[in-house]
């Protein structure tokens, strides 16, 4: 199936070339000769079915989500389901639950976003600049990225836990035995945040790195060494040359790892299962309907959760001007 | 290069100096889950990050142990729906990328534009649905019923990352193969495919971590392991950890699932130290100018 239609495409493109020399291509849609749309047909022949597929995988969820989040709709009572408009919205948003869990998770994605950003920074000039371990580091860099979310949970969680951990050990020898060995770092609210935050910052700062790592290799040297020249200090460099001239790629780093950030729901489920108020969004959603088996609830708090993340990504493209374009290499 | 030359020897030392906390945050984590794992249950309390005493006790008991039947299906599950979901997923984004990248058609950017919203789509949202529609059609719990979620991961990722890929490429190669007298088919089967092969194993690597770290569909669409053979169970790795606590028969699962962790982190693992170099180029293709 495939040979055959690498064929078409193949003699298809021939015949397109061919024709291109009597028929220069034209821009603009006044007249669609009989190439162009053979060209638009076996386009959408060969894209089509992904686009239809993606679509139809995430599209028909949401929408039917919307449909149910209009019901009062139990699974244990399925008979009592009944139509109730905007009711279950009413039920969250007048709910200190539902914004506990927001207030949990901005201050995550807000403490994440901006630590990985820091450190991402430091890391990706060092891999820019390095020479001797250069291939190491940027193998060692991709492990975190590379290992599944559950079992960096796992591991910090059990660091931190004062009974198997050896962080309370480290911070009770560093601190020269003011801090104490058996400190719970579970048993309240920050110090859990801390904690998932730990975990989430581990994991993901070497993607953020890497993203603006590529944002790096695009600043022109020639900037930086006239800079240097003129007698520029390291820091004013980076804040008046390196920073402004990967403003992009900066934006687009710091927009995925904010929406990313706010659906985060593998760490506190792992490190705390939601205990001293670390329950995020995404958590409560996934409580509502499979601990509790509130389909209508459950399905109001993900269209509010959409509309949040969707609110981030506006907030990011229109006051921020990130350019997602740039994301194509257009 | 240029900047290479310019780099004093005393700032390549320095530089290889600061590599050494970085290798060391990237390990810390790791090393201690898999000392974890090799510690003797007696020794988990101790608080020592190496671990004293070493043994392989805990695989022992998730391999073929009294825990086998927790681990063992879920790691078959594991590789069998993520490497389906993979290859569907790359599959079908070949042929759009490929038409992305090489044919002008009106729809281009909705696609890539669709493709990049549902890339960012928080998934949590649509588990609600799924988990309704699921138990109604009798997908939950089931391979197909974590495939078709998992396609909403993998054909943004690689239509996406396949697009930035084909359009580096120059195909003029093969017009050029045909003008010097090979047949379509063998310019396809020689310029071509060589010429993408690369991107789309790049890309299936990437594709296949993704749905491999899974937990927030795995979770909430699934509930058991199954036997291998029966239609129902499809609890993937991730899941099947969370679940260890409390399911399992032996009191501190804490070893039992440090070692199922280490199990699973050893592919991914030797994938980053093989394709280092592709990965990189793979995950930044996408995201900028190339």
């Amino acid at each position: 199936m495939r040979e055959e239609a690498g064929d078409a495409v193949s003699s298809t493109l021939e015949v397109a070339a061919a024709v291109d020399i009597v028929d220069p291509p034209r821009h603009g849609r006044a007249r669609l000769s009989e190439r162009a749309r053979a060209e638009r047909a076996l386009g959408w022949k060969l894209a089509g079915p992904a686009w239809v597929i993606m679509l139809l995988v995430t599209a028909y969820p949401i929408l039917n989500a919307l449909y149910l989040s209009l019901f009062n709709y139990r699974l244990t009572d399925p008979n009592g389901r009944s139509f109730i408009w905007f009711k279950n919205y009413g039920v969250i948003l007048s709910d200190s639950l539902w914004w506990n869990a927001v207030e949990t998770t901005v201050i995550i994605m807000v403490i994440t976003v901006a630590i990985e950003f820091v450190l991402g920074m430091a890391l990706a000039m060092v891999m820019n600049k390095i020479i001797i371990p250069r291939r190491v580091l940027r193998t060692v860099v991709l492990i975190p990225y590379s290992i599944i979310t559950v079992v960096s949970a796992f591991s910090w969680q059990y660091a931190f836990q004062p009974s198997t951990g050896f962080i309370n050990h480290w911070l009770h020898w560093i601190t020269g035995g003011w801090f104490s060995s058996s400190y719970d770092w579970f048993g309240g609210h920050t110090s859990a945040v801390i904690a998932i935050c730990v975990s989430e910052i581990w994991k993901t700062t070497p993607f953020m790195s890497l993203l603006l790592l590529a944002g790096l290799a695009q600043v022109p040297g020639e900037l930086q060494e006239a800079a240097e020249v003129d007698g520029a200090t390291f820091f004013e460099r980076l804040w008046k040359v390196t920073l402004p001239s990967m403003k992009g790629a900066i934006m687009v780093a710091l927009l995925f790892r904010a929406m990313d950030a706010f659906r985060i729901f593998d760490n506190p489920y792992i490190m705390t299962k939601g205990s001293q108020d670390t329950e995020t969004v995404a958590f409560l959603a996934y409580n509502q309907t499979l601990t509790r088996s509130e389909i209508g609830l459950g399905s109001a708090i993900s269209i509010l959760l959409f509309l949040l993340v969707s609110l981030i990504a506006f907030v990011f493209i229109k006051l921020f001007r990130t350019d997602l374009s740039r994301m194509r290499g257009d | 290069m240029i900047v290479a030359a310019q780099i004093s020897t005393r700032a390549k030392t320095w530089l290889g100096f600061v590599s050494i906390p970085i290798i060391l945050y990237t390990l810390l984590p790791i090393g201690w889950i898999l000392s974890l794992s090799l510690k003797p249950d007696a020794d988990l309390p101790d608080g020592n990050y190496f671990p004293v005493n070493a043994d392989f006790h805990n695989y022992k008991l998730i391999l073929w142990g009294s825990a086998h039947t927790l681990f063992d299906p879920a790691l078959f599950n594991s590789v069998g729906i993520c490497l389906i979901a993979t290859f569907v997923g790359v599959a079908l984004a070949t042929t759009c990328a490929y038409a992305i990248a090489r044919l002008d058609f009106v729809g281009k950017k909705l696609i890539l534009t669709s493709a990049l919203a549902v890339a960012v789509f928080p998934v949590v949202s649509i588990v609600t649905p799924l988990f309704n529609l699921w138990r109604t059609v009798g997908l939950y719990n089931t391979w197909p019923g974590l495939i078709i979620p998992y396609l909403s991961l993998t054909l943004p990722l690689a239509i996406w990352t396949l697009s930035a890929f084909f359009r580096q490429i120059p195909w003029e190669m093969e017009q050029a193969a045909q003008v010097d007298g090979a047949t379509s088919w063998q310019a396809f089967r020689k310029v071509v495919v060589p010429l993408a092969a690369p991107g789309v194993f790049t890309t299936a690597i990437i594709t296949f971590f993704t749905v491999w770290n899974d937990f927030v569909y795995s979770s909430s669409l699934t509930s058991t392991g199954g036997d291998y053979i029966s239609a129902h169970g499809a609890q993937t790795v991730p899941a099947a950890l969370a679940n260890f606590t409390g399911s399992s028969q032996f009191v501190q699962p804490t070893g039992a699932i440090s070692a199922a962790a280490v199990i699973v982190t050893i592919p991914v693992v030797l994938l980053v130290l093989i394709f280092q170099k592709r990965i990189v180029s793979g995950l930044t293709a996408g995201a900028v100018k190339g």
